[in-house]
């Protein structure tokens, strides 16, 4: 029997070896993301300027610019947004709240994890069916959006039933036990307590959704678009406001890269990759976003 | 309603009676028997007779299939504290729990029996009593302090505004009696406006106590409320709920055998679901007519 000393000696290798292991699998993650962006930043970062950002599609590469395909990113988010935030939370409430536990919540429940796995593509099929074919919503905006907005529902409804669960029982039975109805425990309480966690999971779902490109195909975005939103949503003029625009075609970044790409000539590489840039530099402010109101929420609660 | 005036007859034939074994197999006597005749414990002589606040007829109550409570009879007396004591597992705060209904959260759960809340005799178990209009009617303390993470203020206040109090010098005026009365106010009436979770473990619990009597209840229970605080906390709330005992009925479950000796003025000692001894907690601590009792107020009980 080997002694104490030996035993001890040969777990505290293992010990080490593994965590030279697990410094290996993270700094590999870690090189390919600092690559990546470093080449991305390398081919595009001198092709943007004011002209990039405010400029339409051209057919030469130098006077190309990407102002159709951001301000068409923003708007899709939008229409997503709205539609996917409400109907999720509200979905993901009434499962996790009113829903009877029982055989047919489990099947539902099963069936949106596997949803959150669908190949986007297949949404866009979807969608190309639903809205554009059944209720005749064109490629337009408005279509986009809500594919997307079909896209990342699961994902709103699982984020939002897990912040929700976090949420100790005790605090819901002291607001039952004051008298609250459920609408009330949900309104006052659970709703307020969960919002960081509900939060995290829409700004994924929407980082994800904003980098969607083949379900948008599908639905018919237009590379070469020359025009912003028509018409403008504010006017001078009564009514002030107007939802018409999201019946115009629209495109977005990732579409746009994509036709970029495509291309033959290598000036356009570089405008593929600038556009890049673009892109993830909305991501990245929509995730900070997420953490500051995430910060902001877990400050105030601690359970 | 007051007992000692009211008709005996009657008031027998609607209390069901609990068996008492070890006095005499078939010897029967009503929960009310001990409100009436008792001897009211010595330190209380002043008061005044006690009168029900609640009386239990009858109840069973079920998880699912699994039947926790077997046919309990039991009267919680208007400005007395009753003490619930018993071994784990044996329905204490199940029992307490029927008194507002929080059970009906969860799915599968089920009572039997009548549960009458005087004087308006609402049966509280009923169908078609409405468990939100009762659980304003009956407060309830929770083993472990749960304040919202919300600021002092809006604790107390919650209750209040559930009740369509909306007026700010009304809610202000409210919120520091509730905190006066749970002797929290000169600790905290400088922080009012900061986070509930600021406070220690037992200032928590009694900013709980406060946000549930200003919501004015009738009846206040209280599941084992200093089980999760220090010896100096558990003293305070003791001291408080011998205050609160001069404006409500007090159920406390409690498995500490001498804050039930020195907190409460009747004591029920239940055993599987069962209510096996109720009476004056002098005579259930020096006098117990039944074994089991004997047993586990003396810590023999195994």
């Amino acid at each position: 029997m080997d002694s104490l000393a030996v035993i001890v000696a040969r777990r505290k290798r293992q010990d080490k070896l593994f965590g030279a292991l697990g410094i290996a699998c993270t700094s590999l993650g870690l090189i390919m993301l600092v690559v990546l962006l470093g080449d991305l930043m390398y081919q595009g970062f001198g092709r943007i300027n004011w002209q990039f950002l405010t400029s339409f599609t051209s057919r030469r590469a130098g006077s190309a610019g990407i102002l159709a395909a951001w301000v068409g990113s923003l708007a899709v988010m939008c229409i997503t947004g709205l539609t996917a935030v409400p109907l999720g939370v509200a979905a993901g409430v009434y499962m996790e709240e009113y829903g009877r536990k029982g055989r047919i919540n489990t099947i539902i429940e099963v069936n949106i994890a596997n949803l959150a796995g669908v190949p986007s593509i297949i949404y866009g099929l979807m969608g190309l069916g639903v809205f554009i074919t059944l209720f005749d919503f064109g490629r337009s905006f408005l279509t986009g959006g809500l594919t997307l907005a079909l896209l990342i529902l699961p994902i709103v409804i699982v984020a939002t039933r897990e912040a929700l669960r976090t949420i100790p029982v005790h605090v819901r039975e002291a607001a039952y036990a004051l008298g609250a109805t459920k609408w009330q425990v949900v309104r006052h309480h659970l709703l307020p307590y969960s919002l960081g966690g509900i939060t995290t999971g829409v700004i994924i779902a929407m980082s994800r959704a904003i980098g969607e490109t083949a379900p948008l195909i599908a639905v018919g975005a237009v590379a070469y678009l020359a025009s912003l939103p028509q018409p403008a949503p504010f006017s001078g003029e009564f009514p002030f406001v107007s939802f018409e625009w999201i019946e115009s075609p629209f495109t977005v970044l990732p579409i746009l890269m994509f036709n970029w790409t495509s291309r033959p000539q290598a000036d356009f590489q570089s405008n593929a990759a600038a556009a890049g840039l673009v892109l993830i530099a909305i991501t990245l402010s929509l995730n900070a976003i997420a953490i500051f109101i995430r910060y902001r929420a877990r400050r105030r609660i601690k359970w | 309603m007051n007992l000692a005036a009211a008709d005996e007859k009657p008031v027998e034939r609607r209390i069901p009676a609990i068996a008492d074994p070890a006095v005499n197999g078939s010897m029967t006597r009503s929960p009310l028997a001990y409100t009436n005749n008792m001897v009211e414990p010595t330190r209380h002589e002043h008061d005044a007779p006690p009168t029900p606040k609640v009386t239990v007829e009858s109840l069973n109550f079920f998880y699912g299939a699994v039947q926790a409570l077997h046919n309990l009879s039991f009267v919680l007396a208007e400005n007395r504290v009753t003490a619930l004591i018993g071994p784990s597992g044996c329905g204490k705060s199940t029992f307490l729990r029927c008194f507002n209904r929080i059970h009906d959260l969860y799915p599968g759960t089920r009572y039997e029996g009548r549960i009458t809340l005087h004087p308006s005799g609402t049966n509280i178990i009923d169908k078609s009593v409405d468990p939100i209009e009762m659980r304003m009617r009956i407060g309830m303390v929770f083993q472990k302090p749960n304040p919202f993470p919300k600021s002092i203020f809006e604790n107390v206040a919650y209750g209040l505004r559930l009740k369509g109090i909306t007026n700010k010098n009304e809610l202000c005026d409210r919120v520091e009696i509730a905190l006066k009365s749970t002797a929290i106010w000169e600790e905290v009436k400088h922080r009012l406006h900061k986070s509930a979770y600021e406070m220690s473990g037992g200032q928590q619990q009694r900013l709980c106590i406060a946000r549930t009597i200003a919501a004015e209840p009738e009846v206040l229970l209280m599941d084992e409320p200093c089980s999760a605080l220090d010896p100096i906390a558990t003293g305070k709330i003791e001291e408080l709920i011998r205050e609160l005992r001069k404006k409500y009925a007090v159920l406390i479950v409690t498995h500490n055998m001498q804050q039930a000796s020195r907190a409460s003025d009747y004591t029920a000692f239940m055993y599987l679901g069962k209510i096996v001894e109720f009476g004056p907690t002098q005579q259930i601590f020096t006098n117990p007519t039944v074994k089991d009792t004997e047993d586990y107020v003396t810590g023999r009980f195994g």
